[in-house]
């Protein structure tokens, strides 16, 4: 079945209200309550909420060396904030629960198709 | 059907077409065949390439020995054996195939389908497709009329004025992403229909729009009105698609009277009436009567409506401009967007004078629209503010999209009333 990535971006910088802790617990209750859907539906392969960009450590080979640097790969205003794989009968089925995560997060989630595993 | 004088001596001899109506036949036709065979291959280049190749034996064959009892029904079976064909050769799709034989069990043993079976129709699937929000307004419209109107991409890219090269690599990207992210090929559930349904018919307004407005090729429109034919005939329990429909057949009955020999235009106060297309206005008012009968409203039924009500008066004057007050106050409230406003309130100067309508136009905030610096000038200049009219004019004309419109507010829009 067809696998898609859904990815949360934050925008840096960009303040939205602070939640109060009544609205990160419900929050987090809602985000229990989409996993389990996810889980019960089949569609829910991985997911999870990431540590700010500021956390990341970059690999790369560099004339046959291994060069370890901090922070982020890329220097942009949006970072990846989580994500979720999930399996879809196909994009309208993946939107679907990209638009339940979107209404949770309160942030835009990017949808994009897995090349397929085999072939 | 024309005969050529050659087959009029045998009376059974079926009518031999030329190669340009073999041409209109295909473009037809061929929609529907692109769709009953995406159902069948699951693949848009397989359909597209092998309703192609069905072309190619169609220009050399019909001409000599004239039209297959059902064109449709015989581009469709010659099409689906080309593409069975094609793949039994390439190996590399072997799998594709069988998934082929699975979906349509029996028919393979028999290598085709009979040409007078009924070919079910798919081309609302394939509408919705084309039309999926996950492609860009431009691949949606390019989509719709090569797969769906049967133009080749090359009358695409000049519809609009692209290169081909361009148009063909819009036309990729789309279908590679159809693809890859598996964009469904099924018309959508009841709940999500409203939204999705908004998006097609705005694709085909769009196609309307763009060969009206001279900002693409005028054979658009009559695509368009056959694409909206279509969607009013597969969704009849959708009004909206016949007041798209409507719409687009009374705009279309005065389009020959809006412009001049010369490429400059005539605003609706100067259409000379008697030139407007009395079947095409027919025609709309029929299906517009229908709508008001159901009573379900939408913006492309009051749109109709507000057509109709220009396209029953005899002059200009003589218009029933309350009336259409009326349902630009309906279509306002269900569709509040400022151009919209804006025609309500060139409708409301019609009736209480340029001062209630200008005091209603500078509330709005539509600076960079040349129809709103148009419908300022016009009022400034019926309020004696000669001065301000024509630096709102001057706006206007660096604004206009077109040259037609652009040459015409040069012109002070020659004192025009009504800029419909």
């Amino acid at each position: 079945m067809p696998q898609y990535l859904l990815s949360v971006h934050s925008v840096e910088g960009e303040t939205r209200e602070p939640m109060t802790d009544e609205e990160m617990q419900q929050s987090w209750k809602q985000m229990q309550t989409l996993n389990e859907e996810m889980k019960s539906a089949g569609a829910w392969l991985f997911g999870g909420a990431l540590h700010d960009p500021e956390t990341a450590t970059v690999v790369r080979i560099s004339d046959g060396e291994v060069l370890t640097t901090d922070g982020p790969f890329a220097e942009s205003k949006e970072h990846l904030g989580g994500f979720y794989i999930v399996e879809a009968d196909n994009l309208d089925a993946a939107l679907a629960w990209a638009s339940k995560t979107s209404a949770i997060v309160r942030k835009p989630i990017e949808v994009r198709p897995f090349r397929a595993a085999e072939s | 059907m024309r005969r050529s004088p050659d087959s009029a001596r045998d009376f059974d001899a079926p009518p031999k077409p030329d190669e340009a109506r073999v041409g209109r036949i295909f473009r037809e036709e061929s929609g529907r065949s692109v769709a009953s065979l995406v159902r069948v291959f699951a693949d848009i280049d397989v359909a597209e390439d092998a309703v192609q190749e069905a072309f190619a034996v169609a220009l050399r064959k019909w001409p000599d020995e004239g039209l297959p009892p059902n064109p449709g029904g015989w581009i469709t079976t010659t099409a689906r054996n080309r593409a069975i064909d094609r793949l039994r050769r390439e190996s590399r799709r072997r799998e594709l195939l069988s998934e082929v034989a699975v979906l349509s069990p029996g028919r393979d043993d028999r290598g085709v389908c009979e040409e007078d079976e009924p070919v079910p129709d798919d081309r609302l699937r394939l509408m919705f497709t084309c039309c999926h929000p996950s492609l860009a307004t431009d691949a949606q419209v390019a989509l719709t009329l090569r797969l769906l109107g049967g133009l080749s991409t090359a009358e695409v890219a000049r519809s609009f004025l692209v290169s081909e090269t361009a148009m063909a690599q819009r036309l990729a990207r789309a279908k590679r992403k159809i693809k890859a992210a598996r964009v469904p090929y099924r018309v959508p559930e009841d709940h999500e229909l409203p939204g999705r349904l908004r998006a097609v018919l705005s694709t085909v307004y769009l196609v309307y729009n763009a060969g009206s407005s001279g900002a693409a090729e005028p054979s658009l429109c009559s695509e368009a009105i056959r694409l909206a034919r279509i969607l009013a005939t597969l969704m009849p329990e959708e009004p909206e698609t016949a007041g798209l429909l409507a719409l687009l057949l009374l705009t279309e009955s005065r389009r020959a009277s809006r412009t001049q020999p010369d490429g400059s235009l005539l605003v609706l106060g100067e259409q000379d009436r008697a030139q407007w297309d009395r079947d095409l206005i027919a025609e709309g008012h029929a299906i517009v009567r229908r709508c008001l009968r159901r009573n379900e409203p939408g913006p492309y039924q009051l749109q109709a409506a507000i057509n109709a009500v220009h396209a029953d008066a005899a002059t200009i004057a003589q218009t029933d401009w309350q009336q259409i007050v009326a349902l630009y106050d309906h279509l306002l409230a269900i569709a509040p967007t400022p151009v919209v406003a804006l025609n309500r309130a060139i409708a409301i100067g019609e009736v209480l004078g340029p001062a209630a309508a200008l005091a209603l136009v500078v509330e709005l905030d539509l600076d960079n629209y040349h129809a709103f610096h148009a419908t300022r000038a016009d009022l400034l200049q019926r309020l004696g503010c000669t001065g301000e009219a024509a630096a709102a004019y001057e706006r206007a004309a660096a604004l206009a999209p077109t040259d037609g419109e652009r040459h015409f507010l040069e012109h002070g829009g020659r004192a025009s009333r009504v800029t419909v």
